[in-house]
């Protein structure tokens, strides 16, 4: 597995216990506001501290509280979008994307190729459209070259035309740089579309983890049926069906 | 002394005691700022102690700097035993004065302008590879800068306008200790209106241009 997830934080009153494994796949984590998704890729990024557990990726400790090991945000090869995207206002396109470069790594012009930013290169992130801010914060969280990519809630505010020219973007743009990724998202439609695996998560704990599919027609409680919107939940619970049945 | 010179030198000295007080200011309010943006035990009481000066009238400010610093003061006793240096009557006085009085609108402006900055551009930084002190001076201060800059005029122009703390501080020494606000008090004692009149009008129009300069910054 390359990220191996079992970590536990408890904040105010909140406990988040989550324990996961993810491939080269595309993972989805789904769920209300403060089920703990957005935390759970703060401290995979290194943002956060969890208070007990591990976190290993490719082999690599990232996290152990046994061995008392936490590697800084800098030095774990993670690429992470923003909510707000997160664009340095002070500078241009290409500044932004140049600033995510290392040494002797992919070129920006070739970034900005990839993600058709060229003509955009020396324009200022307050003078973008919502769908060219998107491609710029895509282009410089992969200047890096990641091993992961983070993406959280990244296209909450787009309309539905950009949203859709954007989930073709990422589909090509994880096929180009063949990584893991992992994204927070409340619209079950682009769960379904994008995710080769879905994590649900309610009060800080996995409930359920499948592929869309399962998810969507086979919803293991009540509160996963509504939160994907399948009103026929009773038929397709294996414990209603088989109340039914007798 | 000549009549021009009566009034360039309360200027020249003015400048030289606001610049150096406000670039004080700055460099020490700056780093307090950044201190004051995170969580410690005794923020508050700290926060009160740089902000006292702004609320006490100045008079009082220069008493305590005499009680700590004078040449028979808690502090300024060994300065002076040790090194023969005072901060009494003479410009280095000026200049402490008005660096206290203007310490806290610098913090003020300052720590707001950090406060400002989202902690999604800093976390982007770090998920960027970028280390702190590279954050701090790519992200944090571009961003913070119009509110630093104008902490900075406006301490300046605080310092200009400072009176009671210099007056119990360094003195009302002409020549050597007698900035701008003193000579013109000075003047109208004396019933020389002329000269405080130039002053007056001098001071008035240096003040619209910052405030002008001000309301330019981006």
């Amino acid at each position: 597995m390359a990220l191996i997830v079992k970590i536990k934080k408890h904040i105010n009153n909140f406990d988040l216990d989550v324990d996961f494994e993810l491939d080269n796949e595309f993972i989805v984590i789904f769920g209300y506001s403060g089920a703990g998704k957005s935390i759970t890729l703060n401290m995979l990024a290194g943002l956060l501290s969890p208070d007990k557990g591990i976190i290993t990726f490719n082999g690599k400790n990232y996290y152990n509280s046994y061995k008392k090991i936490n590697l800084p945000v800098q030095q774990r090869n993670i690429g992470y979008v923003f909510q707000g995207l997160a664009l340095f206002p002070h500078m241009t396109v290409k500044e932004n994307i140049e600033y995510g470069l290392k040494k002797n790594s992919i070129s920006v012009n070739d970034l900005l190729d990839n993600f058709n930013l060229h003509y955009l290169s020396n324009t200022y992130p307050m003078q973008l459209s919502g769908g060219e801010k998107q491609r710029t914060a895509f282009a410089r969280a992969l200047a890096s070259e990641p091993g992961l990519l983070l993406l959280d809630e990244p296209f909450s505010n787009l309309d539905q035309h950009y949203k859709d020219q954007m989930h073709s973007l990422l589909q090509k743009t994880r096929k180009t740089y063949n990584i893991p990724v992992i994204m927070i998202t409340h619209d079950i439609f682009e769960a379904c579309k994008l995710a080769d695996r879905i994590l649900v998560f309610s009060n800080g704990r996995i409930i359920q983890q499948g592929s869309p599919s399962s998810i969507y027609y086979k919803p293991t409680c009540e509160e996963i049926a509504e939160l994907v919107g399948n009103r026929d939940y009773r038929c397709h619970n294996p414990l209603a069906q088989k109340l039914i049945s007798n | 002394m000549t009549e021009l010179s009566e009034i360039l030198v309360p200027l020249k000295l003015s400048l030289i005691a606001s610049f150096s007080a406000s670039l004080l200011a700055l460099v020490f309010g700056g780093y307090i700022a950044l201190i004051l943006c995170k969580k410690f035990r005794g923020k508050e009481l700290i926060d009160i102690l740089i902000t006292l000066p702004m609320v006490l009238p100045p008079t009082v400010v220069g008493y305590y700097l005499i009680v700590l610093l004078g040449r028979n003061g808690i502090v300024g006793k060994y300065l002076y035993q040790l090194t023969g240096f005072t901060f009494m009557f003479n410009l280095y006085g000026s200049i402490l004065a008005a660096f206290i009085i203007a310490l806290p609108i610098m913090v003020k402006s300052a720590r707001t302008a950090f406060e400002s900055v989202d902690a999604e551009f800093i976390n982007a930084s770090y998920t960027l590879g970028h280390s702190k002190p590279a954050t701090f001076f790519k992200i944090t201060l571009p961003l913070a800068k119009k509110g630093i800059i104008t902490g900075f005029v406006l301490s300046f122009a605080r310092c200009l306008g400072e009176f009671g703390a210099s007056l119990m501080v360094a003195g009302n020494i002409e020549g050597k200790t007698t900035t701008t606000p003193l000579a013109i008090y000075n003047f109208v004692g004396n019933g020389e209106w002329d000269k405080a009149n130039i002053l007056v009008i001098i001071y008035t129009v240096f003040a619209g241009s910052l405030l002008y300069f001000m309301g330019r910054i981006k």
